[in-house]
């Protein structure tokens, strides 16, 4: 340390107040008791970040030395606040200390010995888990959102989403879900991929018709994004294995094909407790909720009956303009993005719908009948009808 | 008079239009107007001589069944939409995927 450095050290020791770490273990066990409510100290690391990596004291909050004067205001307005400030061995701390005087802070302390002290004395600490740099890249752009973060990253990394159908609404939001790095996927599709696809079903190529339309999408998921994984299932949803595929999913996508799956998912999603995010499109209109059970209406709800055939055309004899199950179901990955990491409105009792031709979205109120039988005060969803005898056409 | 919207499988029952106008002062009387009007329609969503439980009404993108269901008070600023239930896609259904 050269003479400048040291003048400099001498004068913040003499403006700073210092704490020992059995000081600062001390008022932070008092704190602790207090509760939640009496925080009056609060623990700022102000270490670099791959100090702050390999550990840190439980409950700081991380404002590296470098961006202090940029972020300090924003972690902790409160000016009148206690603020234990620490950094390895002491001598950083102290200088950020003068810094935080100098900006208005009226009881900025250092803790002296710094946190290489602190674990010499055998207190607790935490090792918070660290993204690969390769991840840290591929997510950059998630990090630098505050409602993401690498806390939220994690989340997403964690999550396991499946999918019913990998098709029109389940190609483009299962593409957006992997590139998102939601970490396990589940598809369920018992069909082929067929030319007529193409138009639309973006995950699959003509390479890969006749081939199973699920292996098609892990070939193309797991091309994308590693550090997905992709569970296939090559069958059709029904009574006999619903209840053991969504065990384990924390939100399932509705891209599904048919009136009796509908039925059968919704009940069976309201046993297990999973929100189901729905969508469907029609030529160029699209409509998109989320049900998510005990809060807001369930399929039942809705439409305790399929309408006859001739009100529900298919889209093999209606047609569907290619983009319109692109952008739902993107909407479908963005809902499903929203509740895994408990950010913004899904759209729970409200069903977004969109008019491509006009360029409209409108958004209308769904009502949750305290009667539904399925959900209602008095449901049974373990044993409804989905209605499988009516829909007269045969499953492919 | 009110602004009645349909959804896209009903609209061939009126010739085609995503919206037509409707007389009446709540929505069972604007209903009423409709069928009468556009028969087809009728048959295909009163089949029985009820609202059938394939339909959802809303008013100013309100579900009626909490406001006054067919009570409720309809003016000439208000929107009414009549929408089927959203289903499957290639085999059966309103809504494909």
């Amino acid at each position: 340390m050269g003479n400048a450095s040291r003048e400099i050290m001498r004068q913040a020791r003499k403006q700073v107040p210092e704490w020992s770490p059995s000081q600062v273990h001390e008022a932070l066990a008092i704190q602790h008791e207090a509760g939640p409510t009496n925080q009056e100290i609060v623990l700022v690391d102000v270490r670099e970040k791959h100090e702050w990596d390999e550990g840190h004291l439980p409950g700081a909050i991380h404002v590296p030395r470098g961006y202090l004067e940029l972020q300090i205001e924003e972690a902790v307005p409160d000016k009148s606040k206690t603020i234990l400030l620490y950094c390895a061995g002491g001598v950083r701390s102290l200088m950020a200390g003068v810094t935080l005087q100098q900006m208005g802070y009226e009881n900025p302390i250092s803790m002296s010995g710094g946190f290489g002290q602190w674990k010499g004395n055998g207190y607790p600490f935490v090792q918070p888990r660290t993204m690969s740099e390769a991840q840290s890249k591929r997510y950059s752009r998630h990090l630098l959102i505050p409602e993401v973060g690498e806390e939220g990253q994690f989340k997403l990394l964690d999550s396991r989403v499946l999918l019913i159908g990998a098709g029109g609404l389940g190609s483009p939001a299962a593409y957006y879900l992997a590139a998102a790095g939601v970490g396990t996927l589940g598809i369920i599709d018992a069909d082929v991929v067929e030319e007529s696809n193409l138009q639309r079903q973006i995950l699959h190529n003509t390479k890969r018709i006749g081939q199973y339309k699920a292996e098609s999408a892990r070939e193309t998921l797991e091309a994308l994004n590693p550090d997905v994984k992709v569970i296939t299932y090559l069958e059709r949803l029904d009574e006999t294995n619903v209840a053991r595929i969504i065990a384990d999913c924390d939100v399932i996508i509705d891209g599904t094909d048919n009136f009796p799956t509908r039925y059968l998912l919704n009940d069976a999603a309201l046993l297990a407790n999973k929100p189901v995010v729905h969508g469907s499109v029609f030529r160029f209109e699209g409509q998109l909720t989320v049900f998510k059970p005990n809060e807001g209406p369930c399929y039942r709800c809705l439409y305790p009956e399929p309408p006859p055939p001739e009100l529900a055309p298919s889209c093999a004899e209606a047609g569907v303009l290619g983009v319109l199950p692109g952008i739902i179901g993107l909407l479908q990955a963005t809902e499903t993005i929203k509740l895994l990491l408990g950010i913004g409105d899904p759209l729970v009792g409200r069903l977004l719908t969109y008019d491509g031709l006009a360029g409209e979205f409108n958004e209308l109120h769904l009502f949750r009948d305290p009667e539904c039988p399925a959900c209602g005060e008095n449901a049974h969803p373990e044993n409804l009808p989905t209605y499988a005898e009516f829909c007269a056409v045969p499953a492919r | 008079m009110s602004t009645v919207r349909l959804a896209p499988v009903l609209r061939p029952s009126v010739g085609g239009s995503k919206q037509v106008s409707a007389e009446g002062n709540n929505l069972g009387e604007v209903l009423n107007d409709l069928f009468e009007r556009f028969p087809t329609l009728k048959e295909q969503i009163k089949p029985d001589g009820n609202l059938s439980r394939f339909i959802n009404i809303y008013v100013n993108d309100q579900d009626v069944r909490y406001l006054q269901g067919l009570d409720t008070n309809v003016g000439p600023t208000d929107t009414v939409i009549l929408l089927p239930a959203m289903a499957g896609g290639c085999n059966y259904g309103l809504f494909a995927s």
